[in-house]
């Protein structure tokens, strides 16, 4: 298994140079407000069953102030299931007829073609085209007419299309992500697009902030703020910033997670002397105890059918993942092997359960198959913590360290294909996949 | 008379963390039980257009504690994974618990904190059973649980920085603070 990985990082070591530098060069050109948090997609693993693909330079990306193109590449390439065939120099658009023949030639499944264009008004017109180069086919295309400040999630749409055209899912490129940072003594929530790029800064605090959890339409953020100086959860509207208060009882309050229906939340509270589970109304109110125990209950997560409340506790002397109905009842104990497992995460697809494990000191992101109850440990860090599952079941994103600075980074469930989105300002922890938008 | 004077004081620098965060007239207060005034905003991407817009919220300086017992320590330290207090920290224990019941309505708030190692949420309950053991051993003394209330930091505010034991040690305590 390790030496597999290192032939992989070998393999991917020559190929992206191309790549990256056209993700610095879309860096480079960016013109919109200074961001605090940038990031850069490194692979580091190849999967064995990938789409060749070639994505050509769209018209006119020379002087946009987004290359297109390399974003929907780096966003491909990042979903484990795409490798990228050498298009560079290709002057080709949404209207050109290709030569499927060299395409072909250069082993490449499928072509995307494409445009942008400045207009009189400020905005962009931006238009692509798929093609399947086996078959000669027209796949279809799409046209947007946007702001500048719109342009990478239209490259984010366009690799959607893409993916769902060749895969025949749907992808998880145009949706968001939330993470915080800590840059000196200061404490920030960022909200990202899913490939870390374009953060824009939710709240910023002197106080830590932990535990950021998307509301299941995606427009609101619920999390633990210390700026009180105590552990409060609070839910905040991403597009007014307006907040309120969720759960300020006595003790702690934290561990904030959504119900399906986005109508409840369940959270930890020590309010009655203890850390124990209740469910509580998304606009607050009495809070609901959900079971009593003599130990700890924490990190509650429901199950996407909304039945069950996946949970940690020491019950037993010692950290293990729980489950119990979310009316309440016994709990059933779910991890086995080792003496602690911690921050479960439930995929959308409701077969896949993520936490961490401590392997013999170290801690290390695993994926449980809930049908056959298979466990793998998908990295080799030794600081994982707090993953968090794609809506489409895809991909996991995780906080790490690496070089002993804090990282984030998203895998395959099968741990084969990683990137990692790189902050540059202080340390980066505590992501969170929000759901797919509204297209 | 000193004593209220440190009061006021920190009232004035709550007053002054409240303006300085930046609200707008049309903002709403978000209430909080706890007396800070905590406020949204709205200023900082109001121009932007674009479908992914993040308002900004800005938040202030932190409040500042009150005096507590004069020359006696407010840190409570534990072993690995261990939530009892040893008896080297019985007499620290017995003098707030006099100062405490001394000073009419006094608050204390008992922070837990812990190590590096491990996830945030988990330390975060670790914690609380630290404070916890505290609030109890000051009950014990005869002190009102009204006065007291125990919270965790969790691993969000060491001590110390780095990964060594030494360092760890000092991580894993209990602070005894005055609001």
């Amino acid at each position: 298994m390790t030496i597999e990985h290192h032939s992989h990082q070998i393999l991917a070591a020559a190929k992206p140079l191309h790549h990256r530098r056209n993700v610095l060069a879309a860096l480079a050109a960016t013109s919109v407000a200074p961001v605090m948090a940038q990031f850069r997609v490194e692979v580091t693993g190849v999967g064995l069953t990938q789409l060749p693909i070639a994505i050509a330079p769209f018209r006119g990306d020379a002087q946009a102030p987004q290359k297109i193109a390399a974003i929907v590449q780096a966003d491909l390439e990042r979903s484990g299931q795409f490798r990228s065939i050498d298009a560079s120099g290709a002057a080709l658009d949404e209207s050109s007829r290709p030569d499927v023949a060299m395409w072909r030639q250069k082993s490449a499944d499928s072509l995307a073609t494409g445009s942008i264009t400045r207009m009189a008004d400020g905005r962009y017109d931006v238009r692509f085209r798929l093609w399947d180069v086996v078959r000669g086919q027209d796949l279809g295309g799409q046209s947007f007419v946007v702001t500048q400040g719109d342009l990478r999630l239209v490259a984010h749409r366009i690799a959607d299309f893409i993916y769902e055209k060749l895969t025949g899912e749907r992808g998880v490129f145009s949706t968001r992500i939330t993470y915080v940072t800590k840059t000196g003594s200061r404490y920030s929530l960022w909200v990202a697009d899913a490939d870390g790029e374009n953060a824009q800064s939710a709240l910023s605090s002197p106080e830590p902030i932990i535990s950021p959890a998307w509301s299941p339409s995606g427009g609101q953020i619920a999390y633990v703020s210390f700026e009180s100086r105590k552990p409060v959860v609070y839910v905040h509207d991403v597009a007014t910033g307006r907040r309120r208060l969720i759960a300020n009882f006595r003790g702690s309050n934290s561990a904030p997670a959504w119900a399906p229906d986005g109508r409840t939340l369940a959270v930890t509270l020590s309010r009655d002397g203890g850390s124990q589970l209740y469910t509580i109304d998304a606009n607050g109110g009495e809070p609901r105890r959900l079971m009593q125990s003599s130990g700890i209950d924490t990190e509650p997560v429901f199950s996407s059918d909304g039945r069950t409340i996946y949970f940690v506790s020491d019950r037993g002397g010692a950290p293990q993942i729980y489950r119990v109905p979310v009316g309440g009842g016994s709990a059933e104990r779910v991890t086995f092997s080792g003496n602690y497992n911690i921050s479960p995460s439930i995929s959308p697809d409701g077969k896949w359960l993520a936490f961490i494990s401590r392997v013999g000191g170290a801690f290390k992101l695993h994926v449980m198959d809930l049908a056959s109850g298979a466990v793998n440990a998908i990295t080799d860090t030794t600081a994982d913590e707090n993953p968090s599952f794609a809506p489409n079941s895809r991909l996991l994103v995780y906080a790490t360290q690496q070089q002993g600075r804090e990282a984030l980074m998203t895998t395959t469930l099968d741990g084969k294909i990683k990137a990692r989105l790189a902050g540059q300002a202080g340390d980066i922890r505590e992501p969170d996949w929000g759901s797919f938008q509204k297209q | 008379m000193i004593k209220h004077a440190t009061l006021a004081l920190s009232l004035v620098a709550l007053l002054a963390a409240g303006c300085s965060s930046g609200v707008k007239l049309d903002d709403v207060p978000v209430e909080d039980k706890t007396g800070s005034t905590s406020t949204t905003g709205s200023g900082a991407n109001s121009g932007n257009t674009s479908q992914s817009g993040v308002a900004g919220v800005d938040l202030g300086q932190s409040a500042r504690d009150a005096a507590g017992p004069v020359g006696v320590s407010r840190i409570v330290y534990f072993d690995y994974d261990s939530y009892v207090i040893k008896p080297e920290f019985q007499s620290l224990i017995e003098a707030h618990a006099r100062f405490i019941k001394a000073g009419g309505n006094r608050k204390l708030m008992v922070e837990g904190h812990t190590d590096e190692r491990g996830g945030r949420e988990y330390n975060l309950a670790l914690g609380q059973k630290r404070a916890e053991a505290v609030r109890r051993a000051l009950a014990l003394l005869g002190v009102s649980d009204a006065q007291v209330e125990a919270v965790s930091f969790g691993k969000e505010k060491p001590a110390a920085q780095g990964g060594t034991e030494e360092v760890h040690a000092k991580n894993r305590r209990a602070e005894l603070s005055y609001r």
